[in-house]
C-alpha cells in the first residue's frame, strides 16, 4: 500500500532557506541544495519548494537553485509561490518540479486549476491552502497569509477538486510554527468534504504530533519546516518512530 | 550511450539528471539514427496513450524502436511501459507496440472504490521472478508511482509487483525489452540501482 509521506518545506528567498514563524520574522537558515541533499539521505519522501521572493533576481536565484536541486536528488519535488499562470507551470517543471502548487493565483484565478489540470494531469497540480480562524469560522487568506479573502475554506477545497487539484495542502495560519502540534479541528473540516490526498502542515513540534496527525486516516502526508531544519525531529528517527507505532511509512 | 526517447510526450529533465548522476552517457534522442547509434533505449513517458502512440508512429519512432527492440536493451517508463504492450483502453482503444503481451486498463475497474486513483506515492516493489536488473534492488524497496492505468494479462513477463488492493503490474520483461509502471527517476536510491543494473545489462 501506499505509504504516509514525510515532507519537509524549505523556504526559498534570495536562492537561501529561510525560515518565518506565524508566517513572518523570517529568518536565514541555510543552503536549499545541501538542506535537499540531508534530507534526501534522511529518508523525506517529497520535498516542497516554496519561492517567497517577489524579485525578478529572486526568481531566477529560485529556478537555479531549482534545478540544482533537480539534478541530484531523485525524489519528487513540489514547487510553489509566484505560481499565477500556466507559463509559471511551464518554468518549473523545466526545471525540474514534478508537482506545482497553486494559492493566491487560484483565488485569483479558479480555471488556473482547471487549466493546469488539462494540460499537465491533475497529478502535477496541488491546490496550497492558507487557512485561519475568523470568528470561528475556517478563512482562506491570501498572499502569504496576509489578506483575509473572506472565502470559506471548506468550500475552497470542494471547489479545487471539482476544478481538478489532485491534492490539497493544509497550512493552518493558527498553529504555524508555534509546534504545538497539527490543526485537528480544521484538518477534520476539510477532510470529511474532499476525497483527493491531503497534506497536513502547521504546527508539527515533535514526532507525537505525526502520530496523531496519521491516525486520522483522511491524511496523507505531514509537512514541516522548522522542527526539521533545527534538526529538532530526525526524519529517520521520526519514520522509525511511526513505523514502530503501525504507521505504513517508507523505512529504509 | 542511452538514448532516451524525446517524442514531446513529458518532461526528460529527471530521467536525463538520473542518467548523467550516475555517471552514464545519454542523449535525447527524436530521430531513427539516435537510436540506431546507441546501445540502448529508455522510452518515457506521461499523458494519454492514444496521444502518445500517435506521436510516436507520426514521428517514425514507433517503426524503428520495433526493429530495435530485440537487438538492444529497451525501458519503457511509466506511460512509455504501456506503450509496450498490444491494446489500451484508455479513452477508447488504442493499439500498443506490441512488444509485451498484455492489456492496458483502468486500476479502477480492479480495485476497491474506497481507493484513491491515481494511484499515486511510495509503495514497495516485491520481486516475483529474478532478473538481472535486481542485481542492486532487494524486494520490499520502496519505488515512486504515478498512474491511474495499468498492464493486466501479462503473467508470463512480470517480475514486480506492488500491492494497491490487487497485485499492481510494477516491473516487466520480455526478451530485451522491460517495462516499469513507477518512476525509477524519482524512486530515490532503489530506483538510481535498477538504472545503473539497466544500464549494465
Amino acid at each position: 500500500m501506499i505509504s504516509k509521506r514525510i515532507i519537509p518545506c524549505l523556504d526559498i528567498r534570495n536562492g537561501r532557506v529561510v525560515k518565518g514563524i506565524n508566517f513572518e520574522d523570517i529568518r536565514d537558515m541555510a543552503d536549499p541544495v545541501e538542506m535537499a541533499r540531508y534530507y534526501n539521505e534522511t529518508g523525506a519522501d517529497e520535498l516542497v519548494f516554496y519561492d517567497i521572493t517577489a524579485s525578478f533576481e529572486g526568481r531566477k536565484l529560485f529556478t537555479d537553485v531549482l534545478r540544482a536541486v533537480a539534478s541530484e536528488i531523485f525524489i519528487p519535488l513540489t514547487v510553489g509561490g509566484g505560481i499565477n499562470s500556466l507559463d509559471d507551470f511551464d518554468r518549473v517543471l523545466k526545471c525540474g518540479a514534478d508537482k506545482v502548487s497553486v494559492n493566491s493565483g487560484a483565488i485569483k484565478n479558479p480555471s488556473l486549476i482547471s487549466d493546469a489540470a488539462k494540460r499537465y494531469g491533475s497529478q502535477c497540480v496541488v491546490l496550497s491552502m492558507d487557512v485561519k480562524r475568523v470568528n470561528g469560522k475556517f478563512c482562506i487568506f491570501a498572499n502569504g497569509g496576509r489578506i483575509n479573502t473572506g472565502i470559506d475554506a471548506v468550500e475552497w477545497a470542494k471547489r479545487g477538486e471539482e476544478l481538478g487539484a489532485g491534492e490539497i495542502v493544509l497550512n493552518s495560519i493558527d498553529t504555524d510554527g508555534v509546534r504545538g502540534g497539527f490543526d485537528l479541528p480544521m484538518l477534520r473540516a476539510i477532510g470529511e468534504t474532499v476525497k483527493i490526498p491531503l497534506i497536513a502542515s502547521g504546527g508539527a513540534g515533535k514526532m507525537e504530533d505525526f502520530l496523531e496527525l496519521f491516525r486520522y486516516d483522511r491524511i496523507d502526508a505531514g509537512l514541516a519546516a522548522g522542527v526539521f531544519h533545527t534538526k529538532k525531529i530526525d526524519i529517520r528517527d521520526l519514520k522509525k518512530y511511526l513505523y514502530d507505532q503501525g504507521v505504513n511509512v517508507r523505512f529504509m | 550511450m542511452i538514448a532516451v526517447v524525446d517524442y514531446g510526450v513529458g518532461n526528460l529533465f529527471s530521467l536525463m539528471s538520473s542518467l548523467r548522476f550516475l555517471g552514464l552517457e545519454c542523449v535525447v534522442a527524436n530521430k531513427k539514427e539516435d537510436l540506431l547509434a546507441a546501445d540502448r533505449i529508455i522510452l518515457p513517458g506521461v499523458g494519454a496513450f492514444g496521444d502518445a502512440m500517435a506521436k510516436l508512429v507520426e514521428t517514425g519512432l514507433a517503426d524503428t524502436i520495433k526493429e530495435l527492440a530485440n537487438v538492444k536493451p529497451l525501458l519503457g517508463i511509466c506511460l512509455g511501459m504501456q506503450l509496450l504492450f498490444d491494446k489500451s483502453f484508455e479513452f477508447g482503444e488504442h493499439e500498443g507496440l506490441a512488444l509485451i503481451p498484455g492489456l492496458v486498463v483502468p486500476l479502477a475497474a480492479d480495485i476497491n472504490p474506497g481507493l484513491k486513483i491515481p494511484h499515486m506515492g511510495w509503495n514497495r516493489l516485491q520481486i516475483v521472478r529474478n532478473d538481472p536488473i535486481f542485481r542492486y534492488f532487494r524486494s520490499g524497496e520502496w519505488v515512486y508511482y504515478v498512474h491511474s492505468y495499468y498492464a493486466k494479462h501479462c503473467s508470463e513477463s512480470v517480475l514486480g509487483v506492488s500491492e494497491y488492493d490487487i497485485m499492481v503490474t510494477g516491473l516487466v520483461r520480455s526478451g530485451l525489452v522491460y517495462g516499469s509502471q513507477f518512476h525509477p527517476e524519482k524512486s530515490g536510491s532503489a530506483g538510481l540501482r535498477l538504472l545503473k543494473a539497466f544500464s549494465e545489462l
